[in-house]
């Protein structure tokens, strides 16, 4: 019985592909983890290690500029998150609660367009457009970026709200308006409460696609509206100081602690 | 009478009918228009405003003047003499996205050459563990690319902790120039888009089924054979997937030939950027732009094509 069943296993391996899979692994992941740790590096160098220290955390929170780039982009992500997650729950719902319609496809195409054209090109269109549009109406903001934000974080919102609700029993619903309740009870007693896990991991993703955009928010942003990755790439223009290492840090794991909650609740469901 | 009331009762139901219809259609606009509206508006029409800027004169200080001009095409091809205003054939824009293509194609095939054993490995685990290995697999992609090219800097500077490991066992004396070449160009790119690779091959592969492996095997075939002739077909579509989203997305880079090619490097989104900034020559950024657009285009056509007929062969 165990005998064919090793065999089995045998069978599927090829050779050197668990090394290359380990591999890939270490590849990916070695120069953050170098990054993470030397950032905690009492020394200035990278490259060191001398003893464990908080002080470029330190440095990092009492930098002026670090400290506004971090609130233009919490506040860009947050309402641009917002806006994003909103549009794409209506959309969500439209393209899947109700029979399928001429243009379908086309609305699929309209709502993943951002993700097909390369990001330098959206960001020198959206430049030209924006600049466009402040010469004859002379307003100026932080509201542009917002836009630009939306625009892009829309589809990511949109995926896992379209997934949730394709994975939801019509039944439940099916079954309140046989109860006589209204489209708007069936909405917010049944589907609405069921599709909350999606809407949330929804609108994690357009968060965390939001605070990592670089090119678009380069092209876009006004003056200051720098956002923290875009601080963070004019001074590694710069050179290397360790308080960026500190922040990367920072914004890598809020990513990495964003994404594994996205996970922890795509695996509830199942 | 009768027939008359039945009649009647259907015309009401139709009518009943039509009204449902029209309003399961009124509320489908409500709730795609702010997606439509948002994202027509503002990501696709600019994309004309784009197309528009590339026919104009360029503004002294940024921006365009409102004068038609192919200007923008004629530089791309050609040099104008500043003296005698001819024009001379120069290859200099043409080659910056020659090296594009060839390096968002080396990283595409490097990318495959690490990315298609660890879809077949992670494929080949217990369903239990799959979903561990994908997070890992995925959680690269969520973080912040720059963060993670910078990383990627960090350590292969001259003084950085690959070439001091080399050093210390004495594999070199010198450091090794790794930074700031197309060498890590192409290492940046297929560490950024790597995830790109895995996830669409681990999707087909994930369907593989292994009684075929196993039959190819009761046929002698070899561990190669197997792997030509059973799983590589069958992971035709995800191939052609994750090529498609390693080689568009490393075309357009931007951050990674800014960071590792150090700016002199340059490949076609450092050149679309920098007309927008410090050369200002919005047309001929534009241009740019859009030339980027029509090779995306075109080597999309070209995959789908290919997938196509493959398909065909096979089936």
């Amino acid at each position: 019985m165990a005998e064919p069943r090793r065999k089995m296993k045998d069978l599927r391996k090829q050779p050197g592909f668990d090394f290359m899979a380990w591999f890939c692994i270490v590849f990916l992941y070695a120069p953050i983890v170098v990054l993470i740790i030397f950032s905690f590096n009492d020394n200035r160098s990278v490259v060191r290690w001398t003893e464990f220290s908080l002080r470029w955390y330190y440095a990092a929170f009492d930098n002026e500029g670090i400290r506004n780039a971090t609130i233009v982009s919490l506040k860009v992500a947050a309402v641009s998150t917002l806006f994003a997650t909103t549009f794409a729950t209506m959309a969500a719902l439209a393209t899947t609660r109700t029979p399928p319609f001429r243009g379908q496809m086309l609305s699929y195409a309209i709502i993943n367009q951002p993700l097909m054209i390369p990001e330098i090109v959206t960001a020198v269109a959206t430049l030209s457009f924006f600049s466009i549009i402040k010469q004859l109406t002379g307003v100026t903001g932080i509201g542009y970026l917002m836009l630009a934000h939306t625009v892009f974080c829309i589809p990511f919102a949109y995926m896992p709200i379209r997934a949730r609700l394709e994975d939801m029993n019509l039944t439940l619903e099916q079954a309140a308006a046989d109860l006589y309740a209204t489209p708007i009870q069936v909405f917010r007693k049944v589907t609405m409460p069921l599709l909350a896990p999606g809407i949330v991991a929804g609108g994690m993703l357009a968060f965390v696609v939001s605070l990592d955009d670089v090119i678009i928010t380069l092209m876009v942003a006004g003056p200051g509206e720098t956002t923290l990755p875009v601080y963070i790439l004019g001074q590694i223009r710069r050179g290397i100081t360790p308080e960026i290492n500190a922040v990367s840090t920072l914004l890598l794991l809020l990513s990495i602690v964003l994404v594994s909650a996205f996970f922890t609740l795509g695996n509830k469901k199942k | 009478m009768g027939a008359v009331q039945h009649s009647g009762a259907d015309a009401r139901l139709d009518e009943a009918r039509r009204r449902v219809e029209a309003d399961t259609r009124r509320r489908r606009r409500q709730l795609l228009a702010p997606t439509l509206i948002v994202i027509g508006v503002f990501g696709l029409f600019p994309l004309t405003i784009t197309l528009i800027y590339s026919f104009l004169s360029p503004g002294v200080y940024g921006g365009v003047t409102w004068e038609f001009s192919t200007d923008a095409y004629v530089q791309f091809l050609f040099e104008r003499d500043i003296f005698d205003d001819t024009l001379s054939f120069s290859g200099t824009y043409l080659s910056i996205y020659g090296r594009s293509i060839g390096l968002a194609f080396g990283a595409t095939v490097g990318a495959l050459l690490i990315g298609f054993p660890t879809a077949y490995f992670i494929a080949s685990k217990p369903p239990s563990q799959r979903n561990f290995w994908l997070f890992l697999i995925t959680l690269p992609f969520w973080t912040n690319l720059l963060i993670r090219t910078y990383a990627v800097l960090l350590i292969i500077r001259d003084e950085g902790i690959v070439n001091l490991s080399l050093q210390s066992i004495g594999l070199i004396d010198q450091p090794l120039t790794i930074l700031y070449t197309d060498f890590a160009v192409f290492l940046g790119l297929i560490y950024s888009y790597l995830p790109f690779m895995v996830l669409p091959l681990y999707a087909s592969l994930e369907k593989l089924d292994f009684r075929l492996v196993e039959a190819a095997y009761d046929l002698y075939a070899t561990r190669f054979q197997v792997l030509r002739h059973v799983i590589v077909p069958m992971a035709k579509p995800g191939i052609v997937a994750g090529c498609i989203l390693v080689f568009i997305p490393g075309l357009g880079a931007y951050i990674t030939p800014e960071l590792l090619g150090g700016g002199k490097e340059l490949m076609i989104g450092n050149l679309i950027a920098l007309q927008f900034g410090g050369s200002r020559n919005w047309p001929f950024g534009s241009a740019a732009a859009l030339i980027l657009m029509v090779v995306v285009m075109m080597s999309l056509i070209v995959y789908v094509r290919y997938a196509g007929k493959e398909g065909n062969s096979h089936g």
